[in-house]
């Protein structure tokens, strides 16, 4: 018993049993609460602790509380699939365009062209939500808090995802597709449009779809730029109303978020790996998500 | 074509990171950066070093200092298994492990806040085990959750950025180190611990940027003014209306704060690269 004990832990190829332990552990506390808070929206009773049976009650049927017939919560799910829907085709097209030229562009500035793109990732969404409220205010006011700032400020962080994945995909292409068609007589427009394009057609899609999934998902930017209660997206919605009495409608909401952002982010991820196995290239759609978060 | 597309982004974005500058004198912004007024960065730095915020911005530090050390305990072994020992596992795993990303960080705090209610599964369990008689309001004030909270929500952010540094490490280092008669602790603490020290820095860099920017979590799982972070200060500032000035100073205080860490962490890893090549 002991000696295999000792061999176990002598043999570098073993499997370290209390760590594998110790890692499906730490899954299933970080997976396992929302899984419940899932079950709770569909909660017969009241509570969001306490279990009272099955029920579609907080999705359709509540007259008055459920997200189907509750106003406020129906126009938030609204308010978020508009504005990540507009982010979406805001960002992407601006995105890829940015990518493009960052990736063509060599030599002074691009550097700090590319520093300055990657900060918005790295500055706290505090900061920028309050710095982006003081533009609205202070310098632009004639763009008034609402969907619109929110649209604009949602852009400013989306990008630097779009520009990403889009860049990845084209270190990948490499130059000599877009060469051999202008040495075939195409301008470097028409390399871009009728070669280039198409080889990047499911990266611009992955990017499209990342780019609504981060926008739906965010809190912080949402919640400084918009105009009032009318302008409130799910999450915001979720922090305003955590405190005050809240059913499990709230459950529910959060649920049809939750499921609105994993289809976004799984047709990403599908239609990468499928870009990547035509291309014949390897490495796992789920690896490149990792390094994108 | 490439100026075309690239000219607004450098406006937006220089806008984006000079905008506070206006509001530097009041809420009333002042254009002329000659005639600001830097009168109440002297007023808040007063009242985070003894004064009224100095309780909040210690009490920030202590939690970001917890919460980040907890991230590290919990989130070093899982990268350790994922990059050393998933084999086989590995994509399922390290999809299980990003999928927290793409769950709204705000779900993620409610679900603590159904299991933590007073008739919740968690208070249910304690004193179905007798760890407690009777249950505690466990969302009102409490430090212990609001760093449960943290560590929870900022954990995964960690755990990426030190699985790609440890699963750079070539393994026949730990082989050579295996060879020479090091024990597994030994060639954990002599050879792994060292090479993944970028990683570690890195990961706690990425997690402490939000943290300090936090303050819906408190808000959520407590609350109370007695588990404020400077986000929460930030938060009322600018929301309530008056103190806009203050919350913008703040703000920038704050941004100071991240430029330096930034700054450091961007010094070491530089002193590293430059190490690495002599």
């Amino acid at each position: 018993m002991i000696n295999r004990f000792i061999r176990r832990w002598r043999d570098p190829w073993g499997q370290p049993r209390l760590l594998q332990l110790f890692v499906w552990g730490y899954i299933a506390w970080s997976l396992l609460p929302v899984l419940i808070a899932v079950q709770f929206g569909f909660n017969e009773g009241r509570s969001r602790s306490v279990w009272q049976g099955f029920s579609l009650r907080w999705y359709f049927t509540d007259p008055n509380l459920s997200v189907w017939n509750d106003g406020s919560l129906i126009a938030a799910l609204k308010q978020s699939l508009k504005l990540a829907g507009l982010t979406m085709l805001v960002a992407t097209p601006l995105g890829v365009a940015l990518a493009l030229g960052l990736a063509r562009w060599r030599g002074r500035g691009s550097k700090p062209a590319n520093f300055l793109l990657l900060l918005p990732m790295a500055t706290p969404e505090l900061v920028m939500g309050v710095s982006l409220l003081m533009v609205f205010i202070y310098l632009f006011p004639f763009i008034e808090l609402g969907t619109w700032a929110q649209l604009i400020g949602h852009v400013t962080f989306t990008i630097s995802y779009v520009v990403i994945v889009v860049r990845g995909r084209l270190f990948a292409i490499g130059r000599d597709y877009e060469e051999a068609a202008m040495d075939l007589g195409a301008t470097p427009a028409q390399a871009v449009r009728m070669v280039l394009l198409p080889l990047m057609a499911a990266a611009i899609f992955a990017s499209l779809m990342i780019a609504f999934a981060v926008s739906i998902d965010d809190f912080v930017i949402s919640a400084f730029l918009s105009g009032g209660a009318e302008s409130a997206t799910i999450p915001v919605r979720l922090y305003s109303a955590a405190r005050l009495a809240p059913t499990p409608a709230l459950n529910a909401l959060a649920s049809i978020l939750l499921f609105l952002t994993l289809l976004a982010v799984l047709a990403a991820a599908l239609i990468m790996r499928r870009a990547r196995a035509r291309s014949g290239a390897g490495g796992s759609a789920v690896e490149e998500f990792a390094r994108l978060s | 074509m490439l100026l075309f597309f690239v000219t607004p982004f450098y406006a937006l974005l220089s806008v984006a990171m000079g905008r506070l500058d206006p509001v530097f004198s009041s809420a009333e912004p002042v254009w002329n950066p000659i005639r600001w007024n830097p009168a109440i960065f002297p007023e808040v730095l007063g009242e985070l070093f003894g004064g009224r915020l100095t309780a909040i911005f210690i009490r920030t530090f202590v939690y970001v200092g917890t919460a980040s050390m907890l991230c590290l305990l919990i989130g070093y072994p899982v990268a350790y298994y994922l990059a050393r020992h998933a084999g086989r596992w590995r994509g399922l795993l390290l999809g299980l492990i990003v999928a927290p990303f793409w769950i709204n960080y705000l779900m993620r705090m409610m679900a603590w806040q159904n299991l933590l209610a007073v008739d919740g599964y968690v208070h249910r369990f304690l004193v179905f085990v007798n760890v407690l008689d009777a249950p505690r309001a466990w969302l009102v004030g409490h430090h212990e959750t609001v760093i449960l909270g943290l560590v929870y929500g900022y954990v995964p952010f960690l755990i990426l950025p030190l699985y790609a540094a440890l699963d750079q490490i070539d393994s026949s280092v730990l082989e050579a180190a295996r060879d020479l008669g090091a024990g597994p602790v030994r060639t954990f603490l002599h050879v792994t611990l060292p090479l993944s020290k970028q990683g570690v820095l890195a990961g706690v860099v990425i997690i402490m940027l939000p943290l300090f920017g936090d303050y819906y979590t408190p808000n959520l799982l407590s609350g109370s003014p007695r588990t404020r972070m400077i986000g929460n200060e930030i938060d009322l500032f600018i929301n309530s209306g008056v103190g806009g000035a203050t919350g913008a100073a703040l703000t920038v205080v704050l941004m100071a704060l991240i430029a330096m860490l930034m700054a450091y962490y961007l010094f070491t890893v530089m002193g590293a690269a430059r190490e690495s090549q002599q």
